[in-house]
């Protein structure tokens, strides 16, 4: 019976739903909402990387994911670059200035690299906000181009906009679950548990920190520009730190530090947000204490919940085998 | 030959001199304890050699060069690696992923960790054992085992080991200077901080005692063995 959960099958299971789903919603707007709830999850993944398995919380994402967007946007409608080369080259220009970013912004650690980072991230939705000639300022960017045709495969309707959000999706958490899994990934885990011991194994700390720095810049990158392609307008809202907050809601709900915390937080929060839209600002009465009381009881989140749980009740079951075994014997 | 050569190390924290000009020498082959009570200065002293703390004075050699100054992860690829006397491990890890860690330099050369990985093995059967288990479910002597496992993968040529029998049963701290002493047998020089005076000079070469950040009298160990002011204040006979 349990052993038809295996995780492999219930990964298989997520995304055959994945891809049925549109034909068993037959609802625009929640493809909508669905293409949406990938595209942050993707720049969700980004900030685990970083402030989950690296120990460094990062609060300039949303600004990465703006500068994303912007690329891509600045790319297609101002230097009519075709849609592909653009898409390609906007996660590359977000983890150059990624780079230069993390350089400077992790000479310093803890509280006061998250200090530094908002600073930066609300440096770049200023740049954004004031250089009209550029960005187009509080009037934003608007006309982006959808995705172009891939021979007979054209992108312009809103599902199959969803099917290729969708698979760029499941590539990038392929990616986040190869890296995490990697020795890279242990380096980063290593540094966010002592930096000291990393460097006494021989870690160079210096060099894997900015590492999954821009790593993550590249995530947040790939989602802005997912996003510019998708809504098609882009203003200075998107750098600014709600979207920030809103990331790492989705990140704590769903567990920091887990590899299935970022969809698992972003799809709840969001579906759950869609729901409860008859609220309005007063929904944050309902979130503000849950995700008060999940902090105190759960700072992994729902999917480090779950897995303590489900840890636990291995143990036991081992335990009881064993104590069996040994009376047999 | 000589390994490492401390010429008076001076280690401040702020404006409080933790280590005064300090002199250490230690040659290939050695084990060289380092001897004295809480607060002494053995801990500053060994991060101070691995890199992690920067000596405000002196200089600090290995292998003829100078080696203050470079990083933590370039003195461990130099090859000296310290085995911390909090022995730290990954708790989220598995036993052989905490060894595989601690091959991080070597990372490329896939047969030589699996030989390492052996060797670590039969050095410490238990880890074997567990070896797939959680770190966090070791035992305190069994953490102390993984973390010198750890240590080892680097192939270090110097092993700089901050006080491996701390909260150990008396039994199990027996086994790990054995341990430690076959280790130095295989050709790896150690540099070990201890209270536990009599068992570490039963097993050293030589040691210096530490008080109060200076080096008070230093010798062979037969020599500090005889020695009645080091009887009285750490081997309480
Ligand atoms: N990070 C620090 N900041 C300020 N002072 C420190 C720091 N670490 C150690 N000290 C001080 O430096 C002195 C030497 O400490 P050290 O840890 O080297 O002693 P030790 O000989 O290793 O002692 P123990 O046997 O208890 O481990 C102590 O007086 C201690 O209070
Ligand atoms: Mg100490």
């Amino acid at each position: 019976m349990s052993s038809i959960f295996t995780k492999k099958n219930t990964v298989i299971a997520l995304i055959v739903l994945a891809f049925v789903i549109p034909f068993v919603l037959q609802n625009q707007y929640y493809l909508h909402v669905l293409t949406l709830a990938c595209i942050w999850s993707i720049a969700v993944y980004g900030l685990n990387l970083l402030a989950g398995f690296t120990g460094y919380l990062s609060l300039a994402h949303a600004g990465f994911f703006a500068i994303g967007a912007y690329s891509l946007g600045l790319l297609t409608v101002k230097a009519e670059l075709s849609f592909w080369l653009a898409f390609l080259v906007a996660p590359i220009i977000t983890m150059i200035i990624g780079t230069f970013v993390g350089i400077i912004a992790l000479r310093t650690k803890e509280h006061f690299f998250a200090i530094y980072t908002l600073c930066v991230g609300y440096i770049i939705y200023l740049i954004i906000d004031k250089w009209d000639s550029l960005t187009g300022g509080v009037r934003g960017l608007i006309g982006i181009p959808s995705p172009a045709n891939i021979g007979p495969i054209s992108f312009d309707t809103p599902l199959s906009q969803y099917y290729f959000v969708l698979v760029v999706t499941l590539l990038c958490i392929l990616m986040v679950y190869r890296i995490v899994h990697s020795l890279t990934g242990r380096t980063f885990i290593a540094i966010r548990n002592s930096e000291e011991l990393a460097l006494s194994l021989g870690i160079s700390t210096a060099k894997n920190k900015l590492l999954s720095f821009v790593l993550s810049t590249f995530f947040a990158g790939v989602a802005g520009a997912l996003y510019g392609s998708f809504i098609r307008f882009i203003g200075p809202e998107i750098s600014y730190t709600t979207i920030m907050f809103d990331f790492l809601t989705y990140l704590i709900v769903g567990g920091i530090g887990t590899l299935s915390g970022p969809i698992v937080g972003t799809f709840l929060i969001v579906l759950l947000s869609q729901n409860l839209q008859f609220l309005q600002d007063y929904r944050m009465l309902i979130f503000g204490p849950l995700l008060t009381l999940l902090i105190i009881f759960s700072p992994r989140g729902i999917v480090g919940f779950v897995l303590t749980k489900y840890h636990q009740h291995q143990r036991k079951t081992s335990a009881v085998l064993k104590d069996a075994r040994a009376k047999e014997g | 030959m000589r390994v490492l050569k401390l010429n008076s190390v001076t280690v401040n924290y702020g404006k409080y001199s933790a280590v005064r000009q300090i002199d250490i020498e230690v040659s290939e082959g050695e084990i060289v304890v380092l001897l004295g009570a809480n607060g002494a200065g053995k801990t500053t002293t060994f991060k101070t050699i691995s890199g992690l703390l920067k000596p405000t004075g002196g200089t600090v050699n290995f292998e003829g060069a100078p080696i203050n100054g470079k990083s933590p992860d370039r003195i461990v690829q130099a090859g000296i690696v310290q085995c911390a006397e909090d022995r730290k491990l990954f708790p989220q890890m598995s036993v052989q992923q905490n060894l595989m860690m601690g091959g991080y330099i070597h990372r490329s050369k896939k047969t030589q960790l699996k030989e390492s990985l052996k060797e670590v093995y039969e050095l410490f059967p238990i880890l074997y054992d567990k070896r797939d288990e959680s770190a966090r479910l070791l035992s305190g002597g069994q953490q102390q085992m993984l973390a010198i496992g750890r240590a080892l993968m680097a192939k270090p040529k110097l092993m700089l080991l901050d006080e491996p029998s701390i909260g150990l049963a008396p039994l199990v701290v027996e086994q790990m200077f054995t341990s430690i002493q076959h280790i130095n047998k295989d050709g790896t020089t150690i540099l070990l901080a201890e209270q536990n005076a009599n068992a570490a000079l039963s097993i050293a070469d030589k040691g210096y005692v530490f008080e109060n950040g200076r080096i008070v009298i230093e010798g062979t160990s037969e020599e500090l063995f005889s020695n009645d002011e080091i009887r009285k204040a750490y081997i309480g006979a």
